[in-house]
């Protein structure tokens, strides 16, 4: 071992030389690059004091005009042409330490300087980064000599690469090994025995592909693929920050898994995400797809400004999308100019601009959202719909009722018979010290002295008093005003003492207060205001609901039938899904370039718009909108590639640009340049962005299918297989591994979708608002990973040690590590420990009389191929050692056999070939 | 050197491997060099802590080997511990004036605010005369031991945040927090257990900020903070089911490695012997952890002199746990202990009867620490660092419009204390203003501290730094000064 490291590292000195010997060589080479010679220098030691954040002597490098411009001396330091009367090569030579850059360190070397020197001489000829030139079309497919034996064209890229590198394309790997590769690749579960058994009998090159195409087309596909999309999501189901609340979101986990499944093209799946409300008609799916960005953290913690977070989510929104879409990383930009690429301050509150129009801003309750209705209920919905639509007076009727927005009519036909009841947390707007309760935050409390409340644009035309459910332990009184908190007093009245105390911290009943008001006509805001009666407390009053009564309401004229089924309608729970919504007119904000990224310190005014470098925005449709569609516009620079590199990272473990968060000029080189813009070109002009046919086209490659075996010449060459010179050999993500292991052990139930669910962890687990797992009961507590609840403060601890994120923040990349944490996990966790004795279960009910042949047959699941006799025979022996240890202890037979058993079916879920998928 | 240590020096050397190719010439890049060869110098050479093995990886010589920082979470009042402010008292009651609350934000304050007097008495101490409330009687004798910082400041006056910004530098979620840079830039000096512990007490054993508080942000996971619970398995799934004893736990593992040896010569991937030595590892914390956490083996005496009582997942446990820990040879342990954010919003919530009480449970354990570290000889290798996020307003808040003896968070001014491994001994640093409100000199920022403690365990805070997203990322940002006037 000792060996193999010190070859590991001799390999990668020896390539650090390598890439300096070529460096080297092409010293004299002309033309020089800006890009290939100069970028380097400039980035490695002029820009941190000629850049964006610094510009010193009023010279910067970071944009052409710039560092070509007079400089404080008054003159350019770079005079193209003539590198002699150039300052900035007179200052790398100076003899005066105190004038000779870089200020203060070791000198360039002269060869450095002679580059720079040439560059200049030769017209200082300005190069753009790489990526933020479009991919060219015409990239000629390399030519292979006859020793390679490639599958599609993708191979011609990387065989030259290998073939440069002196390393010969491996064998393919064995049967069985390649259809587990795809399963677990493609829908992240592994095979059964029968399918090893059908896939072994058959033709390789036809059930090859058949068996992709089978694969692709199963609903687990969504499951598997959704989740690296979930990670730059930040997709979770509470809220983060201190008190990290529950949110009701998953309805958008479901859209990412529905529209990987029906293959949704890349472009579309990006325009309704970030613009799908500013569709025509937008549908309910667009809808949801625009909680993409409803993922951001939201403080509920008291005494905090919801203005201060809702610029701190837009600001977050910018830089995730730059993220994920770019691979630009505009947080930087925030603060100051970009220190190494060029986009300026400025440009990111032109972005943020885009971004600053939706109508969310922190609140509790997550407004706006969309109010829909799960199988069950919307038949229930529309039939009750349909019912009190027919008994009511044809002016309050509906015309027709529809199969989508149910909510929406269902909230048009109680206003339209006069039922107007609202849920008390709903509100538009709220003082501090106002807290809804718990996880749920169905209801509203530690209302205190002169807090409030308000409920925006009521329609008070014809309203003579309001209700409200309420609970309270010390008395209180609240004031009905107008338009502001301390606006016209409409109304006011005195809550009294409900209960002595709250059980769990939940008034166990709810009454009733109906507050006279004086007549006013029109739609206003609402204020509740609310005061101390006799006690002052942290905590005078819940509120549950609230209820406008309208004169002559008309649905109290029905009969009693029809208002119970109205009460009964209104009582069936929609689940809420936040999303955008568009600010329009006089509502919409102003945007403002803020000094040093503080909020507190808005500068000069922006228009939404793009860094100058990437384009100019269209102006006939919504910025937002337009800015979505230039996203996926095939002239757009990044965004193909950005994709391809991640569906590449997802197959091989690896992106051919290993910083998949950054392809600035100071993230990493491609491995495959050439590659990278071949696929690009053809994900959007040969497969219409279609993920799916991308993601055929790189199974089908002979790269792909190559053995992960390693020589110890390719370990030299290739230590880390970025050029691919095998199959990937990657630790599996905390989400297959589980999944793997339930459907192994016979445990894994595959329903699909709905609110996530608790599956065993440790007890003791609490967060800063108490006790928040209430674990599932029955199946719910063998369901696939991806629906496992995810609480950003306290994520699923087993997963958290596989390195999952917390999804706080957008995640490009999970770095695999191996712990002894790790190791804990699946020796030792129940929920492991579960799924082992299933195992040890169904291996005892197929071979009854057989146990150690049922332990060979049953070890395929975790080897791939036909299990080799000597791991076998350890098993076999563990068994035995196992057996006759509780023989000795006072245990039936029986008891000690499937003890026995467990811990070998436990074992087998340790071993590298469970953990690892090669 | 053993396959573990090979094994975890490579993972981490793996995960360093650009910073390395970039930084090869020094710092850090040096110790990333360092382990590619498998310099055997550089690294520990046995799973045993060894009392001299500094790791040679530091920019300058240390005086900490290892840090014990005590966080009050929630924000413990300067006023009432060690800030006396004898002017504070004869304003008690008066109306703030204006100029002191004009374009300031508190979280819960509004309007014009009455101040509150201090509720504490306070007298001088030791031979060094610092000030030390009746609420820390046997604190008090330890004075002239410590260093205090009196005029403290911070950026942010919620807890979250601010407690992000003590801990990582930066009041955004995604930085790593202090323990993760120390175990970073110096490793672990026991094998067997984790570089950097995290243990907790009161409030239900989190704090506002989470895990964050402990996470490695963009470092390598293997740097995060382990939290250690006092409930169940200290360390998550340490113990084997019930029916599988240590003995066939060692079967187990051995027929594991046996298999993974077996694969390991037919696919050659040397990620295989990494994880056999994991699994190796996992055995020995099994029994290390436990063992070390296992407090019921102290002498009577000592569990007389923290007010200790095994089984309780309280602070006096956490400071005995801390002083085991160090003796373990743990790099960075941080106590939260989470009952300092006195509102006042109820009776016994304030800064009197209620903090007083609080201080109960911490008074003893930490003067016992101070006691027991310097007693073994480890004191003068150990920082030990004292405080909470923020301090608390000299005005009482007035959020229920009467009554009760509560402070708002207040970041202007606050008192933190450091004691041991260089740190000057009774020694004061730093001033406020009559009432406590402002520092009037000897200011010391958040980002000062942690330069300082980075300082004493070897590191120029400027040049311990992580590249991420393009650029080197450091725990001060672009802040920071060592405070060197308390560094003896």
């Amino acid at each position: 071992m000792k060996k193999g490291i010190f070859i590991g590292g001799a390999a990668l000195i020896g390539l650090f030389f390598l890439f300096w010997g070529m460096w080297g060589a092409q010293l004299f080479q002309d033309p020089i690059s800006y890009n290939q010679h100069i970028r380097p220098i400039v980035n490695n030691k002029c820009i941190a004091c000629h850049g964006g954040v610094k510009q010193s002597g009023g010279f910067s490098l970071l944009f052409e005009e710039e560092a070509k411009a007079p400089t404080e001396s008054g003159k350019p330091a770079i005079i193209p042409g003539k590198a002699k009367d150039s300052e900035m090569v007179s200052r790398l030579t100076h003899h005066d330490a105190e004038l000779r850059m870089p200020y203060g360190r070791e000198p360039l070397s002269e060869d450095e300087i002679e580059l720079i020197t040439k560059w200049i001489d030769q017209g200082a000829k300005w190069e753009e980064h790489w990526a933020y030139s479009p991919p060219k079309k015409d990239i000629p497919v390399p030519k292979l000599s006859a020793d390679w034996e490639p599958k599609n064209q993708l191979d011609h890229f990387i065989f030259t690469q290998l073939e440069a590198m002196g390393l010969p394309q491996s064998p393919e790997a064995e049967k069985e090994v390649l259809l587990r590769r795809l399963y677990l690749d493609l829908v992240g579960l592994p095979p059964t025995l029968e399918d090893y058994e059908r896939f072994s009998k058959s033709a390789m090159e036809t059930a090859y592909e058949e068996e992709v195409d089978r694969l692709l087309d199963l609903p687990q596909f969504g499951e598997k693929w959704a989740s690296f999309w979930l990670d730059l999501a930040r997709y979770a189901d509470s809220k983060g920050y201190e008190k990290d609340l529950h949110r009701s979101i998953w309805k958008y986990r479901d859209w990412v898994i529905d529209a990987f499944n029906a293959d949704m093209g890349f472009d579309a799946f990006t325009i309704a995400q970030l613009a799908g409300d500013l569709l025509p008609n937008p549908s309910e799916a667009d809808l949801i797809a625009t909680a993409f960005h409803r993922n951001t953290m939201a403080n509920d913690e008291g005494g905090t400004n919801d203005e201060e977070f809702r610029v701190a989510a837009v600001m977050e929104r910018v830089g995730t999308t730059y993220e994920v879409w770019q691979s630009t990383t505009m947080a930087c930009v925030q603060c100051h100019s970009h220190p190494y690429d060029p986009i300026r301050h400025e440009d990111f509150f032109r972005s943020m601009a885009i971004f600053n129009n939706t109508a969310d801003k922190d609140l509790y309750n997550e407004q706006p959202k969309l109010l829909t209705y799960e199988d069950e209920d919307k038949e229930k919905v529309r039939n009750a719909l349909t019912w009190i639509n027919r008994q009511v007076n044809s002016d309050h009727q509906l015309e027709n009722i529809e199969n989508s927005f149910l909510h929406q009519q269902k909230e048009k036909l109680l206003y339209q018979v006069g039922y107007r009841k609202v849920e008390a947390e709903e509100f538009q707007d709220k003082s501090r010290f106002i807290e809804l309760v718990g996880h749920d935050q169905k209801s509203i409390w530690q209302v205190q002295d002169s807090s409030w409340v308000m409920y925006e644009n009521v329609e008070l035309t014809d309203i003579s008093s309001i209700s409200l459910g309420y609970a309270s332990l010390t008395g209180a009184k609240v004031e009905i005003r107008l338009d502001e908190p301390l606006g016209e007093k409409i109304g006011e009245g005195t809550f009294g003492i409900t209960a002595k105390n709250f059980p769990a911290n939940r008034p166990q009943n709810w009454e009733g207060l109906t507050i006279p008001v004086k007549k006013v006509t029109g739609h206003r805001d609402v204020y509740l205001y609310f005061q101390k009666d006799k006690t002052f407390a942290q905590d005078l009053v819940r509120v549950d609901w609230l209820f406008f009564h309208l004169d002559d309401a008309p649905y109290k004229k029905l009969s009693s039938d029809i208002q119970d089924a109205i009460e009964d309608l209104y009582e069936i729970e929609a689940v809420h899904t936040p999303i955008f919504q568009e600010l329009e007119g006089e509502k919409q904000r102003q945007s403002f370039v803020f000094a040093r990224g503080d909020w507190r310190s808005p500068d000069e005014e922006v228009e939404p718009g793009l860094p100058a470098i990437l384009g100019d925005l269209a102006d006939s449709v919504p910025p937002r909108l337009a800015f979505a569609h230039w996203l996926v516009h095939p002239n757009n620079p990044l965004t193909a590639r950005v994709m391809v590199n991640r569906i590449w990272e997802q197959i091989f473990g690896f992106g051919l640009i290993e910083t998949m968060e950054d392809f600035g000029s100071q993230g990493f080189e491609p491995t495959h340049p050439e590659l990278l813009d071949w696929l690009a070109i053809r994900f959007i002009h040969t497969h219409n962005w279609s993920m799916k046919s991308l993601i055929k086209e790189i199974l089908m490659s002979a790269t792909y299918r190559q053995s992960s075996h390693v020589t110890d010449e390719a370990l030299e060459k290739d230590p880390y297989n970025k050029y691919l010179s095998r199959g990937s050999r990657t630790r599996l993500p905390s989400e297959t591994l589980r999944d793997k292991a339930l459907a192994i052990s016979g445990l894994l139930v595959p329903e699909r979708g709905g609110p996530s669910v608790m599956p065993y962890q440790p007890e003791g687990l609490r967060d800063f608002s108490g006790v928040f797992w209430h674990q599932s009961e029955g199946k719910d507590k063998y369901r696939r990973a991806i629906y496992t609840y995810w609480k950003r403060t306290n994520p699923y601890p087993s997963m958290a040690t596989f390195d999952n994120p917390s999804r706080e923040v957008c995640t490009s990349r999970r770095i695999r590590t191996n712990t002894p944490l790790q190791s804990l996990v699946l020796l030792n966790d129940p929920a492991y420990i579960e799924m082992a004795e299933a195992f040890a279960s169904k291996i005892h009910r197929e071979h009854p009389e057989d146990i150690e042949k049922g332990i060979a047959t049953h070890l395929q699941l975790i080897t791939a191929v036909p299990p080799a006799k000597e791991k076998v025979k350890v098993l076999t022996s563990l068994y035995q050692e196992a057996l006759d240890d509780y023989q000795t202890q006072e245990l039936a037979e029986e008891e000690a056999r499937h003890l026995a058993l467990t811990l070998v079916c436990n074992a087998m879920f340790n071993l590298d070939e469970f953990i690892n998928r090669r | 050197m053993d396959l573990l240590q090979e094994a975890l020096y490579r993972k981490a050397a793996y995960n360093s491997r650009r910073h390395f190719l970039k930084q090869c010439s020094s710092g850090m890049g040096a110790m990333a060099l360092g382990m590619l060869m498998g310099c055997d110098k550089l690294l520990p050479q046995t799973s045993r802590p060894s009392k001299n093995a500094f790791n040679g990886l530091s920019h300058f010589a240390p005086k900490a080997k290892q840090v014990i920082f005590l966080h009050m979470a929630g924000g413990p009042s300067h006023l009432e511990l060690f800030d006396f402010k004898p002017e504070l008292k004869k304003l008690d009651g008066q109306h703030t004036p204006k100029s002191l609350m004009e374009g300031k934000e508190f979280a819960f304050l509004k309007g014009t605010p009455k101040l509150l007097g201090p509720q504490a008495s306070f007298a001088q101490h030791g031979g060094s005369g610092a000030f030390v409330s009746d609420y820390m009687p046997e604190f008090a004798k330890m004075v002239d031991e410590v260093s205090f910082l009196k005029a403290m400041h911070t950026d942010e006056f919620n807890h979250a945040p601010a407690q992000l910004l003590m801990h990582t530098g930066s009041a955004r979620l995604g930085k790593p927090s202090m323990g993760s840079w120390t175990v970073y830039g110096l490793g672990s000096e026991n094998q067997n257990l984790p570089g950097f512990v995290v243990l907790t007490s009161g409030g239900g054993g989190s704090i506002s900020a989470g895990k964050s508080a402990w996470g490695s942000g963009f470092l390598p996971t293997i740097h995060q903070g382990v939290h250690c619970r006092s409930k169940g398995d200290p360390v998550l799934f340490l113990s084997n089911p019930g029916y599988m004893d240590s003995r066939l736990r060692k079967k187990s593992i051995d027929a594991i490695n046996e298999i993974n040896r077996l694969e390991h010569e037919q696919v050659g991937d040397p990620e295989i012997l990494s994880r056999i030595s994991q699994y190796e590892l996992a055995f020995r914390m099994q029994s290390a952890v436990p063992e070390v956490m296992d407090i019921s083996n102290e002498p009577a005496y000592i569990h007389d002199m923290y007010g200790t009582e095994p089984g309780e997942g309280s602070f006096a446990n956490n400071c005995l746990l801390a002083r085991r820990l160090v003796e373990q040879g743990v790099r960075f342990i941080q106590l939260f202990d989470n009952r300092w954010d006195t509102h006042g919003v109820g009776a016994g919530n304030g800064v009197g009867e209620g903090m007083r009480r609080s201080c109960k449970a911490i008074d003893q354990p930490i003067a016992a620490l101070l006691q027991d570290l310097k007693q073994r000889g480890l004191l003068e290798e150990t920082l030990v660092v004292w405080g909470g996020e923020f301090g608390r307003t000299p005005m009482m808040e007035a959020r229920t419009g009467e009554g009760f003896d509560g402070r708002d968070h207040h970041l202007e001014a606050f008192t933190m204390w450091m004691a041991g491994a260089g740190v000057k001994k009774g020694y004061v640093y730093g001033e406020t203003d009559e009432i406590g409100y402002y520092g009037t000199s000897g200011r010391t920022h958040v980002h000062d501290l942690q330069a300082t403690i980075l300082h004493q365990l070897g590191f120029d805070h400027e040049r311990l730094t992580y590249e991420f997203q393009g650029r080197n990322f450091r725990l001060t940002d672009v802040h920071g000064r060592v405070i060197h006037e308390v560094l003896g």
